[in-house]
Parts: structure tokens; sequence; C-alpha cells
């Protein structure tokens, strides 16, 4: 346990504190993006949606932690060969994999603290809302993880890997209802909406924190589809992502 | 892990569907796994694709592969808490210091944060690199970036290293500073080393294997290869002399107006005495790696056009 809890560090270490240390600039980068979608939704609903805009900054964030990750390992893997030198180590997949994950929420940590300030201002939400939003959080977290940590397994060209992470976060972070209630889109559109384990992320966000009104079965259903898309997700990267090179 | 052999019994890898390109080409092979073991061969010729796959990077198509008795498919657990590699075309990390990269690769291997901080710094001060252990990656020249990925593994406890083209775009100086590392190295660990340097391998080796086309063409150490030819002595003369004829050897007029004949130790001195008699201007060694190498690659091109 000792021994994985290094490896952890190292993953810790390479991807995210010597960067934010050595080039503290890129900590701007994580900051601004989720933040942007919240500014502008403010202005546009006048004030109206910032509870929402801040829980989808929250999403977002989390959702973009997993992109940011296949992006990083990608990079890592096929320009400076990391991955083939830690394959050839003691070093486990799993340890490898979770210390790079806690490195990308460290790098996420600026933005967090002000979507958690502006949320203590704006949302004020209570503990059981508070732990429900966390779960939800850490579901989404742990799902963009997985994908991230699989597909950067089978990436062999850096320029197609961020391309990829592009259209991944656009398609299940921008795309869907996750700043604002789905009510606000037209009618069929919200039915693709329904595609993005995002989606059901915001309502169950918005709900908890009364800012839309779900009925009982709606949330349980949308926290059952949220917790096995999760658990789909990681499965897959358990067993499909690709260690050694086939 | 105790000293044994690398063995490697028809071993193939293609990529891509059954009609991919073969990489390796059932290379069978059995090595002592101390010293220096180095492979050489043309681009393309499968150094990577075996170093991979012996390196648990990489799985086979067909064959096993086995060091020191663990099977690198289903021991490859075991295997890797002994290996440290050196992928080819890995580079230094540049938002990361010299004893930054290196401690964070000792963490990865469950060294203590401490320790690792002061095996980097030791690692770091054998490549010469102890003045630079804090400065950027990024600042430093392309020579001194492969040192520190050569202290790397020289700060672990592996005791196999694999190290794919590791002086690939050192100056001469920093080679030879890198051989004297890696002839140090080798005293009580297994080195694998791939490189294109014929004379890398001439200089460092133990044991050298010839792969050409995915295909073992040649392996030993350079005496045994050196059998494998039918003449042991190459005489280059390079001044415009009349060269006698010679009546067992092979013959090559270079581009540059020099001629090299390989032939047998008798007709080699002899010829040597007549081009002293005439006065050219000449050497006469035993025949090279390079010689061994173009001779195999040659005989094996001509069988493959065959």
């Amino acid at each position: 346990m000792r021994t994985w809890g290094r490896e952890v560090l190292a993953s810790v270490l390479v991807n995210s504190i010597y960067e934010m240390k050595n080039y503290p600039v890129v900590l701007l980068n994580t900051v601004l993006s989720p933040l942007s979608f919240l500014i502008v939704i403010t202005f546009v609903s006048k004030g109206q949606l910032i509870g929402e805009a801040i829980e989808g900054g929250f999403i977002m964030s989390m959702f973009q932690s997993g992109m940011s990750l296949q992006g990083d390992l990608s990079h890592l893997k096929n320009d400076f060969k990391l991955q083939d030198m830690v394959v050839s180590s003691p070093t486990t997949p799993s340890a490898y994999a979770t210390g790079m994950a806690v490195g990308e929420i460290i790098y996420s940590i600026p933005a967090l603290a002000v979507l958690t300030i502006l949320a203590a201002i704006y949302i004020r939400p209570g503990a059981i809302e508070s732990l429900e939003l966390l779960g939800v959080f850490l579901l989404m977290f742990l799902g963009s993880v997985a994908i991230g940590f699989t597909l950067s397994t089978f990436s062999s060209d850096i320029v197609q890997s961020f391309a990829f992470s592009r259209l991944i976060s656009t398609i299940f972070a921008t795309l869907p209802p996750v700043y604002y209630p789905i009510t606000y889109i037209p009618l069929p559109f919200r039915y693709a909406a329904y595609l993005s384990p995002t989606t059901y992320a915001g309502e169950i966000a918005q709900s908890s924190t009364g800012l839309i009104q779900l009925s009982t079965a709606d949330i349980f259903s949308a926290w059952a589809i949220l917790i096995a898309v999760s658990l789909a997700l990681l499965l897959i990267a358990v067993k499909k992502a690709r260690w050694r090179d086939v | 892990m105790s000293t044994g052999s690398l063995f490697c019994d028809s071993l193939t890898k293609v990529y891509g569907d059954s009609k991919g390109r073969k990489a390796l080409d059932s290379v069978s092979l059995e090595v002592p796994s101390h010293g220096i073991f180095s492979l050489i061969g043309m681009n393309g010729a499968g150094k990577t694709t075996l170093v991979r796959i012996l390196a648990t990077q990489l799985a086979p198509t067909a064959g096993r592969a086995t060091i020191n008795g663990l099977d690198v498919m289903p021991d490859a657990k075991r295997i890797r808490e002994h290996i440290a590699c050196i992928p080819q075309e890995a580079r230094t990390i540049p938002w990361m210091t010299p004893k930054q990269t290196v401690l964070s690769y000792l963490l990865w291997r469950g060294v203590s944060y401490e320790e690792a901080g002061r095996k980097a710094s030791e690692a770091l001060a054998k490549v010469g690199l102890g003045a630079q252990e804090n400065l950027l990656n990024r600042r430093l020249s392309g020579g001194t970036k492969r040192k520190v990925l050569v202290a790397t593994v020289l700060s672990s406890d592996a005791d196999i290293i694999f190290l794919d083209e590791p002086t690939t775009g050192l100056d001469p100086i920093s080679r030879q500073e890198l051989w004297t590392s890696l002839t140090k190295l080798a005293e009580d660990r297994f080195l694998i080393l791939t490189t294109h340097y014929l004379e890398e391998a001439e200089r460092l080796a133990n044991v050298i294997g010839i792969l050409h086309r995915g295909k073992l063409v040649g392996l030993g150490t350079l005496d045994e290869l050196r059998s494998t030819l039918k003449y042991q002595y190459s005489l280059m003369v390079t001044s415009d002399t009349e060269l006698p004829v010679v009546r067992e050897g092979l013959v090559t007029r270079g581009v540059t107006g020099q001629t090299q004949m390989l032939t047998d130790e008798p007709e080699a001195y002899e010829i040597s005495r007549v081009l002293l008699e005439k006065g050219a201007k000449f050497s006469m060694s035993k025949v090279s790696l390079e010689d061994i190498f173009f001779h195999l690659v040659h005989r094996t091109g001509e069988e493959d056009s065959q």
C-alpha cells in the first residue's frame, strides 16, 4: 500500500505539481475555461441562471479533468515515451492513472475554489445538498477519467488525441444543458441531450438545490443512469485500457 | 534476480492483422543475462520491437521469450520489478528539472521520497550533472537530456536495463562518457542495448545480435561472428598502387579510391609483404563488426531475393 502511494505521488508530481511550480501560467487556462461559460450564461440571463451556471461550472470542471487527462497522458505517452518507461517498472496502471487523475483535480483547484465561493454566496447549499452535489461531481469525474485514461492508452498521435479530447468535451460538457435547465432547449433536442450523462448530472444538481423541480422518480432514474454510466465506463477502463501494446 | 539467460523461441510480431508487416520473424536466441547484449540492424530491422517485447511493453504475435526463466507474458509483473527501460525517442519533460525527473521515476519504482531525492542527486552526479540538477530540462542540451534519462535507470535498483539507441544524437565526447558509464553499469547488471553505431556495439557488447528485416542473421561474441565469415582479415589499401592478385578473398573498391581486401591470415600476410615492397599505404586488421554486418545483411538480402 505504501509503495502504491509512492507510485500515485510520482504521477501527481509529474502531471500537476511540477508543471504548476515551474510554469504557473498554465493555471490561468484551468480557471478561465469553466468560468467563461458561467460568465456568459449569467450575463445573457441577466443573473437569473447564476445558480445553474455555477453548478454547470463544477460539472464542466470535473468532466474536463478527465478529458485533460486523456490529452496529458497521450502527450506523455507519445511525445516523451513516459508510459513505456513506467510500464517497464513495478508501477501498476491503477496507481499511474489514479495519480494522473488526482493531478488533474489539483490543476482544477483554482477554478473549483472560485466556484465554491460563488456557490456559497449564490446557492448556499445545506449539508445534504452539498453531499448530493459532491456525489454528482465525483461520478462525473470518475466517468470522464475512465474515458480519458482508456482513450489515452490507445492513442498514437497527439494531434488526433487532442482533437478527440476537444470533441468529447464539446459533445458532453458544452452542448448538453449543464449551465441552464433542459427546458430552455426545444423539445426535439431534449431527447438528444438525454444521451449525455452530463445532462443527468446537471438535472440532479439543479434539482438538489431547488433550482428546478423534478419528480422523485425522475431524480431516482437520473441517479441510476449516472451511476450506471460511470460504473460502465470504469469497467471499460479496467477491461479495455491498453497498458501493454498489442 | 538470479543470473540466467535471455531466451527467445520463434518470437514473431506482426503489426495489424495477420497480413500485416512482420516486424519480427521467428527470432530464436539464447544469451547469458549479464554484461552487455547489443542488438544492431538497419532502420526497421526489428530492434525496437524485440526490445519492447522483452521489456514487457508489447505483446508478441507468436513465440515466447523468457528472462532468467520468467516469461515476458504471464510473468510480466515479476519481470517488471527487475527491469528498467529507456525507450527509443524518449525525451525529458521540459517543465521538469533533472532531479525531479529521476526522483519521480524512483517514486514509480516504490522508493521513498527522501531516498529518491538522495539517489537522484547521486545518479545525476555520476553522469556529471550534479551542478545542473535543478535547471529546467528545456534549458539543457540534447546530449545532457539523454544523460538525464540514463541517470533515471542508473539510479534504480533494476538489474536488467534496456537502452534503445541511447547515444543517438550525442557528440563524440558525450558518447565516450556515456560508454564509460554503461561499461561500469554492466559490471553488476545486464544491459540490452540497441544501436546504429557498429563501433559502439564492437566496443561495449559481450554478445551481439544482428537483425535484418525481422530475422536474426547473426548472434555471438565478436570473435564468434568473425568465425562465421570465410575471411578473417581485412586489408585497406589507401594509395593508388597496383594491387597484387588475391588468390583467396574478396576485393571491394570504394568510391573514395580505397580498396578493401578480405582474405585469410596467410594470404593477408603475403599481400602485406608485397604491398610493403611496393611502398603502398595500407592497413591490416581483423575483420570489423562493420565488415561482418555488411556481409551478413548482404547475404540475407541475396537469399531473400532468390
